[in-house]
């Protein structure tokens, strides 16, 4: 090569490279500036509408919640026990569109027209969508136990969405005498938050062990066994012991009715008079999902487990409690990650590109006092059976750790709430 | 004639290669997949504001061999030994990479 070819050549290398870092990557990484509305201002509507925009910033991507802040049921259970305050668990969405780009409307959605590719809300506005990502959570099943009703849940709440629920059982508990009775009533499974009931009777039984000892907890139990069971009735054993007592759906647990005017909740041929009730209704997905004609005969969503799109009508994916997601239970962080994994989907599906292997993580702490944690864990992969726990990992703490491990994953449980939620709202 | 021919025969090599090194970067979801469920609890990126580590930025080989001992037991974690047996050691490679780079 000459000197005069020499420099052609780097000048024709300069344009090439110019091309490599600036032209082809606009064919190689496509900007689709698609439409995306997300419906569900929860743990995954959040998360998905910010990583779609992390993904791809040309994306129009526009979030629907009924709520301007977000109240989380994670660390609720710690309000109801007084160890902290509303404000811990209510976040705003400003940075989602400051910083991130996502519109945020505060409104709720009324009619989902899939054929249109339409959303209408109560607000009367009508946005039009090229992908729809519904994460709207649960409602409950208020006819599934005589007696009670939303009504009723004033008087006996069921504290399962955070906000003026949780508040509520918080000041029964206060103004309870000492030597009262707390009935709790969990569901049985699917429901939101498997070891939520539990952990909340632990986190009630430390309030009252420290401020009105004479008192007692009934927990009647629809099931016969229930998420980290060794773990919470070791720790009741040792921590609350005559505080707690458990009763197994076949020995009695099963509620038969509830009487609200008389604060008094039948059970197994039993009559409990209570002070404080909390019923935790049977669960379905919430009624947008039913509005949409998303939800099978059990009132949950069937989804492509891969791509989380419904497979009873295309262009609109279901991710979070709403959605049947294989073995991964209906918690928070399941549906962060299937919130992250949909957003990568719908980003490539929009591009014409694959995703390829995804997987999903749940860890999720509980707590039985303040400084004392116990956690379950799993890694979860696409497989021919839906999405499934990897086998080998895993599963829950060890029932032989030492204190020092209950403490550390109390500290950790809210090192994991920080990071949570900043990876929603920050 | 012949060098014109070579030169032209080398820029079009050079720009098929940066253009199959960019579509092989835009195919590949893989290193992302796996490493953003753990923002869960680490933090966006890696990067925690509470009291789990951060592991954003960090050396790849110090993640890689951490993640090795949690996964043989070597090392004894809370939750995660548990977590660390559900990814190949290929997997943790990628994760490391994933987050030793994160801006």
């Amino acid at each position: 090569m000459n000197t005069v070819d020499r420099r052609h050549f780097l000048k024709w290398l300069g344009a090439a490279s110019a091309l490599g870092a600036m032209g082809l990557p606009s064919l190689a990484f496509p900007k689709s500036g698609a439409r995306v509305i997300v419906v569900g201002g929860g743990f995954g509507g959040v998360t998905c509408a910010k990583y779609l925009k992390r993904f791809d910033s040309s994306l129009s991507v526009t979030l629907v919640s009924a709520t301007n802040k977000f109240t989380t049921c994670p660390f609720s259970n710690a309000v109801i026990g007084g160890m902290k305050n509303m404000d811990f668990i209510t976040h705003g969405y400003d940075k989602l569109s400051s910083v991130h780009g996502v519109k945020v409307v505060n409104d709720t959605v009324t009619t989902v027209d899939s054929s249109a590719k339409k959303i209408k809300t109560a607000g009367g506005k009508s946005m039009g969508y090229d992908r729809l990502v519904l994460s709207p959570g649960i409602d409950f099943k208020w006819d599934a136990i005589g007696g009670y009703s939303e009504a009723a849940s004033q008087q006996m709440p069921h504290s399962w969405h955070g906000g003026p629920q949780t508040v509520l059982l918080r000041k029964q508990l206060e103004a309870m005498p000492n030597g009262g009775l707390v009935v709790i009533a969990p569901p049985g499974n699917p429901f939101r938050c498997p070891p939520g009931p539990y952990e909340r009777a632990s986190l009630i039984a430390h309030y009252l062990k420290n401020n009105k000892p004479r008192s007692k907890i009934l927990i009647l139990d629809a099931k016969d066994k229930f998420s980290k069971q060794p773990l919470f009735q070791d720790a009741w054993a040792d921590l609350y012991p005559d505080l707690i007592e458990w009763v197994p759906g076949s020995q009695g647990g099963k509620l038969d009715r509830v009487d609200v005017k008389r604060m008094t909740v039948y059970a197994g041929g039993d009559k409990h008079k209570a002070s404080v009730v909390n019923i935790i209704p049977p669960q379905k997905a919430a009624s947008i999902a039913f509005k949409a004609g998303l939800t099978n005969e059990k009132g949950w969503c069937p989804v492509n487990q891969k791509t989380f799109e419904s497979k009873i009508k295309s262009g609109i994916h279901v991710i979070g409690d709403a959605s049947i997601a294989g073995k991964m239970p209906k918690s928070g962080y399941a549906a962060s990650s299937q919130g992250k994994v949909c957003a990568a989907e719908i980003v490539a599906a929009l591009r014409g590109e694959s995703v390829g292997a995804s997987s999903w993580v749940n860890t999720c702490y509980s707590l039985v006092a303040p400084e004392y944690g116990i956690s379950v864990a799993a890694v979860y992969r696409l497989t021919d059976k839906g999405i499934m726990p990897v086998e080998g990992a895993g599963g829950v703490g060890d029932r032989e750790a030492p204190m020092m491990q209950r403490k550390m994953e109390a500290i950790y449980a809210e090192g994991w709430y920080k990071s949570i939620t900043s990876d929603m709202f920050g | 004639m012949k060098q014109k021919l070579l030169r032209i025969s080398v820029v079009v090599t050079s720009v098929f290669f940066i253009w199959v090194a960019n579509v092989s970067l835009a195919a590949d979801y893989r290193p992302a997949m796996l490493a953003n469920p753990c923002a869960g609890c680490h933090g966006t990126d890696g990067a925690s504001p509470g009291s789990i580590p951060s592991i954003k930025g960090l050396s790849s080989s110090h993640l890689v061999s951490v993640m090795k001992a949690f996964k043989s037991g070597e090392r004894k974690g809370t939750v995660m030994n548990r977590i660390a047996r559900g990814y190949t050691d290929e997997e943790i490679e990628l994760m490391a990479k994933h987050f030793s780079s994160a801006k």
